[in-house]
């Protein structure tokens, strides 16, 4: 009897750690940003391209990031809620338009409303490689100091705020305090 | 009718299938190094692929920015350190010698240690069975231990 418990216990050990593999999305990489300094970028704002935002526009408070584009469907799912959160003054949103054509942007602002302090315009994806993205929409939490506290992969709705976010923001504006 | 659209296939120029659009470098070298590194580096959009094959536009600005590195003249090791640093390690097919893909290369070593331990002992118990013992192997094993 006792040559069949070294297999079994294998087993069990294989089971498990299959069960935890599979239950988990393949689709959502860790990113190697958090905990450490947001990656620099100096872009040309959506809005006007002779303009300017970078790093600096964020330090001194806690904002988020987010990548988007009118091409990409998560972003039209969040959207309304980006919405109620600007409107809410919750928290400054700074917009990465990715990979997009700017008229498309422009326009897409106008007609579903603009929840943005100010867009960054990256059309050519190359400031979205130093980010790290890989798919719209993306979202960073940047603390005061300009370290990445957290990136969440996919649309926003405020079931993901309450649990992921709201957390994270209190206990940033509480220990910076 | 058959010729007719086999004239038509073959008038397809097949570099126009090609995935990689970009200009290939003028120094032979440079490019066969820009073709080793793409085909080991993983598109983060459809992960089972590298950007070698995949024509996600992701894969695109990442071909285009190791293009453009190995231009300014980093090295292999600085345009995998420019992805680790940007997507983590899991954006390299081959883990790198450190760090937790340190983990997988000595796995690699533990595993062959373990089933050689194992190989090596089942011929042992093998080995000392009597020569002329006409019975099933198995069975013997268990009333001889």
């Amino acid at each position: 009897m006792n040559r069949y418990i070294a297999p079994i216990v294998v087993f069990v050990i294989l089971l498990g750690v299959f069960m935890i593999g599979l239950n988990k999305d393949p689709t959502i990489l860790p990113s190697p940003f958090i905990g450490r300094a947001a990656p620099a970028f100096d872009l040309p704002t959506l809005e006007n391209a002779s303009k300017r935002v970078s790093n600096a526009d964020l330090s001194g408070q806690v904002v988020l990031v987010n990548v988007w584009a009118t091409w990409c469907v998560g972003c039209r799912q969040e959207h309304e809620f980006l919405l109620q959160l600007a409107r809410d003054k919750v928290i400054p949103i700074y917009g990465l338009n990715w990979r997009d054509r700017r008229e498309d942007a422009l326009q897409w602002l106008r007609q579903l409303g603009n929840p943005y302090v100010v867009s960054g315009y990256d059309g050519d994806g190359k400031a979205g490689i130093d980010w790290g993205v890989y798919g719209a929409p993306e979202t960073f939490l940047i603390a005061k100091d300009g370290t990445v506290l957290y990136k969440y992969l996919g649309p926003l709705n405020s079931q993901v705020w309450q649990q992921e976010f709201e957390p994270r923001i209190l206990q940033a504006e509480g220990s910076a305090s | 009718m058959r010729f007719f659209l086999a004239a038509l296939l073959l008038a397809i120029p097949m570099a126009s299938l090609a995935i990689d659009t970009g200009l290939a470098f003028e120094d032979p070298e440079l490019q066969a190094r820009y073709e080793k590194i793409i085909s080991e580096v993983r598109c983060l959009k459809c992960q089972n692929q590298t950007i070698k094959d995949s024509n996600a536009f992701l894969a695109d600005d990442l071909r285009r920015e190791i293009r453009r590195l190995l231009e300014e003249g980093k090295t292999d090791a600085e345009v995998y350190d420019f992805l680790v640093v940007r997507y983590g390690e899991f954006a390299l097919y081959r883990p790198q010698m450190s760090g937790s893909g340190m983990f997988l290369w000595l796995a690699l070593f533990v595993f062959a240690g373990f089933g050689a331990f194992v190989a090596f002992r089942v011929v042992r118990k093998r080995m000392a069975l009597p020569i002329d013992d006409e019975s099933d192997v198995e069975p013997t094993i268990e009333t001889k231990a």
